[in-house]
């Protein structure tokens, strides 16, 4: 990557999101209208507080519901091979299916595809190599830890090779020190992948730690607040963490964050 | 694994037996009972090896009718609930009248059924009205509670109707259907026992509870309690199968057949 798409236009969008909105049956308005441009390869966090709609945004673009206003699209790349998927999805629970072991909760994309038996081994054992899951194939989920698990659930999503992953905060549930370990491994996934990641989370500090761009989004109907370009060099690590320019970033986006929560009560 | 506890779980309940059977004995000795108002624990065994040709016959017929019964009751329930899950039109129009059967007591449907039926497929139909709808209804129950999110994770893959039945809603209804099973096993034993005593008197069949209303009439009351009993151990020995398959299949997976230390 030469040109670290820091201009947005003339790289190409992975994503395209234009005056999306989507209003519930209820006649709550959730999310919009909303216009978002994702480069391809660019790791993009949506911030925002509890129910603002950015869950939402991260469903509509994955097809799971549909927009009631506006339109998502999705740009084509690359060969349609049996078992490819141009989206990995990450839920914020695991959502592994508790009656099968790793190796077949990783096969379930390339299962409903139909992918070839000896290709779809091949492709799972590298899918579990990527999140250093390779020794646990035959575990049964509740035999591993909230972190592993997670892991699981990001290989099932990396296994259909696809273009676009989609994370729902995912590491909301886990505790500092694994959630730390998964934003690293993350991240050198990212960068050896060359992935578009769409990553929401509530953390401000998750945000910058793993973004290229944090978008900070308004409270109900979710709307884009501020924007930042979290220019930090990659690869970053744990010293990044403790640097003053990340303790900057961090403060700045706080600050644009604030208004989202005024007058939430409880907030 | 096993803990002094466990043991006395297990021996207690057969002292309390032993007790029992101790104190029947007793009773009816120190008080002359006679055989025909209450016959003593040592002569209904003795009647049970004594008449053990016609009993096992008996349970044979009975364990027969209960069986069909139990596999009609586990099919039909289980396709109607799948049918009901696919079509909400078709179990808007049905549903109702599985009720119906349900709620109305099968003692008082058997005649009838004995009218317009052959005997032996009244039986059957008996066991099924009885053993089907907690099928039914506990298969209903696991196939709506798929996790949302592996829904729609499926829907994401463009997984098929067929392919989301077999691999996402079968797995995740298993442990409620095996539920249903459990209880539909003892059910169809039950309706099999209703369905041969309201056939009883026409003297045809030749079940274990046609036996017990025949010993009734004839004052026979050891062959009651050996019938008695060989129905009662049917009973345990469905319940335990079933328990036993359901375990089988749930034990790497689901919380019900994990042990407390897991």
């Amino acid at each position: 990557m030469a040109e670290p798409a820091l201009s947005g236009s003339d790289a190409e969008s992975a994503v395209r999101l234009r005056g999306v909105a989507k209003t519930y049956d209820s006649g709550v308005t959730a999310l919009g209208p909303l216009d978002l441009d994702v480069a391809s390869g660019e790791f993009v966090s949506l911030l925002g507080p509890s129910g603002c709609g950015k869950s939402t945004a991260l469903r509509l673009i994955a097809g799971l519901a549909t927009p009631s206003a506006g339109t998502v699209e999705l740009s084509h790349h690359g060969t349609e091979q049996r078992g490819s998927h141009r989206i990995g999805f990450v839920f914020q629970e695991p959502t592994l299916m508790p009656w099968a072991n790793v190796r077949d909760n990783v096969r379930l994309p390339l299962k409903l595809a139909h992918a070839p038996a000896a290709d779809a081994d091949a492709r799972i054992a590298a899918a579990l190599d990527q999140v250093g899951l390779a020794d646990f194939a035959g575990a049964y989920p509740r035999e591993l830890s909230g972190g592993m698990k997670m892991r699981v659930s990001l290989a099932r999503a990396l296994v259909t090779d696809p273009d676009i992953l989609l994370m729902d905060e995912p590491f909301a549930a886990l505790d500092e020190i694994t959630r730390f370990r998964l934003n690293n491994d993350l991240l050198s996934l990212w960068r050896n992948l060359h992935k578009t990641v769409i990553f929401v989370t509530h953390s401000v500090f998750e945000s910058v730690y793993l973004s290229q761009r944090v978008i900070v989004m308004t409270a109900r109907p979710g709307r884009i607040g501020a924007e930042f370009r979290i220019t930090s060099p990659e690869p970053r690590g744990e010293e990044f963490r403790t640097s003053a320019e990340y303790a900057a970033f961090c403060r700045e986006v706080s600050g644009a964050l604030a208004p989202s929560y005024a007058g939430q009560a409880g907030a | 694994m096993k803990s002094p506890q466990d043991l006395v779980r297990f021996l207690l309940p057969l002292a309390v037996f032993a007790a029992g059977l101790v104190l029947w004995e007793a009773i009816v000795r120190a008080y002359g009972i006679q055989p025909y108002v209450l016959p003593s624990p040592l002569l209904v065994l003795k009647t049970l090896v004594a008449d053990w040709p016609i009993l096992s016959q008996s349970l044979g017929v009975t364990l027969l009718t209960t069986l069909e019964g139990f596999v009609a009751a586990a099919v039909g329930g289980v396709v109607l609930a799948l049918l009901f899950n696919q079509s909400k039109w078709l179990e808007y129009s049905l549903f109702p009248y599985a009720v119906v059967l349900q709620v109305t007591p099968v003692i008082a449907i058997a005649p009838l059924l004995l009218i317009y039926l052959q005997q032996q497929t009244a039986v059957i139909v008996c066991a099924w009205i009885v053993a089907f709808f907690p099928v039914l209804s506990n298969t209903t129950l696991g196939l709506n509670s798929v996790d949302r999110n592996l829904a729609g994770l499926f829907q994401l893959y463009g997984a098929s109707k067929l392919q989301a039945l077999l691999f996402l809603k079968l797995p995740a209804a298993l442990p409620y259907i095996l539920g249903g099973l459990r209880i539909a096993g003892g059910l169809s034993l039950i309706g099999a026992v209703v369905a041969e005593i309201a056939a009883g008197s026409a003297g045809a069949g030749s079940g274990l509870a046609f036996r017990i209303a025949e010993s009734g009439y004839r004052l026979n009351i050891p062959r009651m309690f050996a019938a008695l009993l060989l129905l009662s151990l049917a009973g345990i020995v469905i319940y335990g199968v079933l328990a036993l398959v359901s375990h089988l299949l749930l034990r790497r997976w689901h919380e019900s057949a994990l042990g407390k230390d897991n």
